[in-house]
């Protein structure tokens, strides 16, 4: 959701996280978001000491971090753009742009460039669509998004230029 | 007086330059050294013409939009003398579009600032509050069922009924739950309310909590809306500082606090039992019904949980009576209907309006058309499990029964316009496609259903058997219908079914470059 997080993964800085929200009713969701603002995924390591505190088990742990599309094992590319697929964006020719950046790019949906620059992944509505096709970038709402728009993206974050 | 500049933060105005918009003014007008305040707001909801920005004038405000950072230098005389410019629009109310909404909900969406409180009450915030904590819970109750509003999440079902059941259950913790995880494609009716005017909502669960004695509310913002939930969070924090949240709200013996949760990217969990097993920490796995959480809710207790819009509706009902309320609408649909125009639409946005427009006065009247010029060819209402209907069902009402009649679903007032270059089967297929990706799992028909649905769809895509490949695809939809646990599953044969009702051409041709044509 944000902009990329600088922090690398460390336990003590995890179990603070945790700690933090041990307590509240229903934690797990705000313990995974909490780590992965501040590390940009959840690390394996992290799971037993979430287990540990909310007296859980580690495969429930696991199950939970599954189940939901926005948690991450292991760190996205430096910029993450999401296109919207929905009804509505498709309407005004979304899958152009998914299949425009994936042949000119070489990026399917769900991949990261070898570089680490760049991740492109789907979404289904970001509540844009009077505005479509819709993007996000780094948390940012892109609307009438065109291949040219996404070739310029792409190259900015490729050559680091923000 | 101090200049006054309103300038949207609404995520659809960003999504077309307004940051870059209100940092260039704030610069330009440092450079001239002029004293200004310029404000950011929601969108009005007219998203062709954003960034639309505004200036306060003695007469009233003035808008001028789309507005491009080139512009700037240029408009700034114009916002300050008044001199003419090309992007001028005049009084927002009276562009024809605004002017001829019925706006009960949204009325002050795009005019305030949606985080401060004296802004809120200034513009009649807080009315319904006060009358609710002068009022027994019953009370409450009664005057929101003798309003007829009905759940604006999809269902319908009656706001009123639903306290009613929760009121009269006993135990010692109840709570209200906001369910703000507006997955649908084509709607952002909730996204704008948060964005533009979040303490109309945190009003209406405050009363909710009133109304059946809970003092804990939950609201549940999907993920794909960072900034409708940071806007929220600062409101509540604003009003937790007024006293508005909290012990001893506004001045009175009674308590109610919310708590702003994020959702992590499944839209299953928009379904009221799999959003509450998401709050309680646990993979949103919808839940057998009965118990209902009106009795049986978030963590075992009595819950009310309902939509953004509907619980937006309850401080109008309550600061201007139910019976006002009521003479908007038709039939048994009663009130008004924040509905949103999207997709290949020429003038997309929201529109706020009585029940019983016309889908085809909507689109055509309010939405200009298609975006691309070319005919209209299908309509999708009320999201990914709502049925396309063709262009000669437009003249359906805008109400519950009128589309369930032709085998619809009004859903949370999406309208998605389609023009002629699409491909009906390939909608279908991908109705399949996202049933199959956002299913929970729990139930059979929907989590092996859609991926057989794909599956076949794909096939009948390819030419292949058509015809029994069809007779299949209407025997595994009507097994989804009957024997899914929830609306994804029993609700994704509508797009497909529909789809191959309006559009039988589009199942039954040769597509030898389908992927070349988008």
């Amino acid at each position: 959701m944000t902009k990329h997080p600088a922090r690398a993964w460390d336990q003590a800085t995890a179990r603070t996280i945790i700690d933090s929200h041990r307590a509240e009713p229903g934690a797990l969701l705000p313990i995974f978001h909490a780590l992965q603002d501040t590390f940009g995924y959840v690390d394996r390591e992290a799971l037993p000491l979430i287990a540990e505190a909310l007296n859980i088990s580690r495969a429930e742990v696991h199950g939970v971090m599954s189940f939901y599309h926005d948690f991450r094992e292991e760190p996205a590319g430096r910029t993450v753009i999401k296109i919207c697929r929905a009804e509505a964006c498709q309407a005004v020719g979304c899958q152009g742009l998914v299949d425009h950046v994936e042949a000119r790019h070489g990026i399917a949906l769900g991949e990261t460039t070898a570089d680490g620059a760049v991740t492109v992944e789907e979404v289904f509505c970001l509540g844009n669509c009077a505005l479509g096709p819709s993007a996000m970038v780094d948390g940012k709402p892109l609307g009438r998004m065109t291949r040219e728009k996404l070739d310029h993206l792409i190259a900015a974050a490729r050559t680091g230029r923000q | 007086m101090t200049l006054r500049i309103y300038v949207p933060a609404d995520a659809s105005a960003l999504s077309v330059g307004a940051d870059l918009v209100a940092d260039a003014i704030a610069a330009e007008l440092a450079a001239r050294r002029i004293e200004a305040q310029v404000i950011r707001t929601g969108s009005r909801g007219l998203f062709w013409l954003e960034p639309m920005v505004e200036v306060a004038t003695l007469t009233g405000r003035i808008a001028y939009g789309p507005v491009d950072v080139a512009d700037v230098p240029q408009l700034i005389p114009a916002l300050l003398e008044g001199a003419p410019h090309k992007l001028k629009l005049g009084n927002p109310d009276a562009i024809p579009y605004l002017a001829r909404q019925e706006r009960l909900t949204f009325g002050r969406v795009g005019v305030i600032d949606p985080v401060s409180v004296d802004d809120y009450r200034a513009h009649g915030g807080f009315k319904g509050l006060e009358k609710a904590l002068a009022m027994k819970p019953a009370e409450i109750v009664e005057e929101v069922v003798a309003s007829g509003l009905r759940g604006r999440g999809g269902a319908g079902f009656p706001t009123g009924i639903k306290w009613r059941t929760v009121l009269g259950a006993q135990a010692d913790q109840k709570y209200i739950v906001c369910n703000a995880d507006e997955g649908d494609s084509g709607t952002f009716a909730d996204r704008m309310l948060m964005e533009g005017d979040p303490m109309i909502l945190i009003e209406g669960m405050t009363i909710a909590g009133l109304a059946v004695g809970a003092t804990q509310g939950y609201i549940y913002i999907r993920s794909e809306y960072p900034h409708a939930f940071r806007t929220f969070g600062r409101a509540v924090e604003a009003c937790r500082k007024a006293g508005l949240l909290g012990t001893r709200i506004a001045g009175s013996d009674r308590d109610f606090d919310i708590t702003v949760r994020l959702g992590a990217g499944a839209y299953v969990c928009g379904e009221e039992t799999s959003l509450l097993e998401s709050l309680e920490g646990k993979r949103g796995l919808v839940r057998f019904k009965p118990p209902l959480p009106a009795l049986k809710g978030l963590f075992g207790k009595p819950t009310v949980i309902n939509n953004v819009l509907s619980l937006a509706a309850v401080p109008t009902i309550l600061a201007d009576g139910a019976k006002t309320y009521a003479d908007f609408g038709m039939g048994r649909s009663r009130g008004t209907l924040p509905f949103q125009l999207a997709g290949n639409i020429k003038y997309g946005g929201l529109v706020e309006k009585a029940f019983g427009l016309t889908l085809g006065e909507a689109v055509h009247d309010f939405g200009g058309g298609t975006l691309s010029g070319r005919p209209l060819r299908a309509v999708q209402v009320g999201g990914p499990l709502g049925a396309y209907f063709p262009a000669d069902y437009l003249d359906t009402p805008l109400d519950y029964e009128a589309f369930a009649q032709r085998r619809g679903m009004l859903g949370h007032g999406g309208i998605v316009v389609f023009d002629d270059t699409v491909d009906m089967a390939e909608q279908a297929r991908f109705a399949f496609e996202f049933c199959a990706k956002e299913s929970c799992g729990k139930c059979t028909p929907c989590r092996i259903g859609s991926t057989r649905g794909r599956e076949t769809m794909e096939r009948v895509i390819r030419g292949e058997h058509i015809a029994d490949n069809l007779t299949l695809i209407e025997d595994l939809c009507r097994t989804m219908t009957d024997a899914s646990l929830c609306a994804l599953g029993g609700l994704t044969p509508y797009p497909v079914t529909s789809a191959i009702e309006h559009f039988p051409e589009d199942f039954d041709r040769p597509r030898a470059h389908r992927a070349a044509a988008e």
